[in-house]
């Protein structure tokens, strides 16, 4: 979707502003944030791509108005409630009121250094010779589905060169909305400066994506 | 282990609207035997003492140190990070991108905060922001300066913008003046920011 996260180019959010000896949390709650989000993922009910979907799917003056860890936390009710594990009543009541759906599993506060020491790779093996080789020219699609996808808009109807072939990976348009991981290839594509951003581009930029390989076609 | 009790982990101001919103998330699916709150500390715990840049500086120094690791760092990053032990969530695809004289590395992700976890450990808040996202892929160049990093103008700059599920780790060129120094010593010049690539690695006292 063409959602307030696909960022590269816009323009107007002014200046980087770096924060000198940044603490990991600016607040307690941060920290409750990232361990609910993980908690919560951890019961097994949806993926990383339909979790990324639900936060680009907020309005997009909530998601500009939001911090990162306010998105997840918005995006986090809003797959609880799609999943049946909280209710409308509960938000309200700021309690458990309603029954919830049975969760695959729950992460033990025993467990958790071997499940992030695991993390969740998303590589699968794939069938068939690679459709495009390095160094070979192609051009992405230009598209704009309405649904999730990670070719950010930036970069759709570019012309670039492969300049990696990857292994098999789950393909997060058909993942998000729990369609199957359909694995495809990825690929590094690279593109000049002057592709990208045409007129007054910087001549010694090179800007790279990873593809899947339904995004690209050959050149 | 009991779920019915208030769990004692805040400290914040009860007027603060997002603090509430998670506490209350937090009791909901607690009372409702979904999550484990100590499961919670466990996770702050691992990544506000275990899992940093630390964790990076040391496969960097390494790489410094060690021409056959930085081969194999080049081949197969996810291998040879994993041999010093950092590995798992948001790490188990890496790829490490070398600085040279004539091509700067910088690493984004524009579409989400994408972040090699694993031996960077959380991001910072502006590496999740817009203005960093928006402009490091068109005007990386004026990035760059605002961390006060200035680079030549024929120096040439590529921009890796995490898109997938790869996570980018990039090992800045090593200081001059630092022939002989042990790993401990050249990991202390390895800050966060030379392995995003919005600075350089500190030069040698």
């Amino acid at each position: 979707m063409n959602g307030p996260h696909d960022l590269g180019g816009q323009m107007g959010f002014g200046p980087v502003a770096p924060e000198k000896d940044e603490p990991y949390f600016h607040a307690e709650w941060e920290k409750r944030a990232l361990g609910v989000t993980l908690t919560a993922g951890a019961m097994g009910a949806w993926n990383i791509d339909e979790s990324r979907h639900a936060r680009e799917s907020l309005h997009p003056a909530d998601y500009y108005a939001s911090s990162y860890y306010e998105i997840w936390i918005k995006a986090l009710e809003t797959l609880l409630k799609r999943h049946n594990f909280v209710t409308e009543n509960d938000f309200k009541a700021g309690d458990a009121v309603d029954p919830a759906a049975t969760p695959k599993r729950v992460l033990r506060a025993e467990n958790v250094p071997a499940t992030l020491a695991k993390g969740g790779p998303c590589d699968r093996p794939v069938e068939g010779p690679a459709r495009f080789s390095l160094g070979q020219r192609v051009r992405t699609k230009n598209f704009h589905p309405t649904g999730h996808t990670r070719l950010p808009r930036y970069a759709r109807g570019k012309e670039g060169v492969i300049d990696a072939v990857r292994d098999g990976f789950v393909f997060p348009d058909s993942n998000a909305p729990g369609q199957g991981e359909n694995p495809q290839r990825v690929y590094t594509v690279v593109f000049s400066g002057g592709e990208l951003w045409g007129e007054g581009a910087d001549s010694a930029l090179e800007v790279s994506i990873d593809a899947w390989e339904s995004y690209l076609e050959p050149a | 282990m009991s779920h019915d009790h208030d769990h004692d982990h805040h400290h914040d101001n009860e007027l603060d609207p997002m603090a509430a919103r998670v506490r209350a998330l937090e009791t909901i699916l607690t009372r409702k035997g979904l999550i484990d709150p100590e499961a919670i500390d466990v996770i702050v715990d691992t990544y506000e003492t275990k899992v940093g840049p630390r964790n990076g500086a040391r496969v960097v120094a390494r790489a410094w140190s060690d021409p056959e690791f930085a081969d194999w760092l080049k081949r197969d990053a996810t291998a040879a990070i994993a041999s010093l032990g950092y590995s798992g969530r948001q790490g188990e695809h890496m790829q490490a991108v070398f600085n040279t004289a004539e091509t700067h590395n910088l690493v984004v992700c524009t579409l989400c905060s994408c972040y090699p976890w694993s031996v960077l450990g959380l991001p910072p808040v502006w590496y999740k922001a817009p203005p960093y996202r928006s402009r490091a892929v068109i005007d990386p160049r004026g990035v760059l300066q605002e961390f006060g990093l200035t680079l030549a103008a024929n120096k040439k700059i590529r921009v890796w913008d995490s898109t997938a599920e790869l996570r980018y780790l990039v090992v800045p060129q090593r200081p001059a003046d630092t022939d002989g120094w042990s790993e401990d010593k050249l990991a202390e010049l390895v800050t966060r920011d030379s392995m995003i690539g919005t600075a350089l690695a500190r030069e040698a006292a």
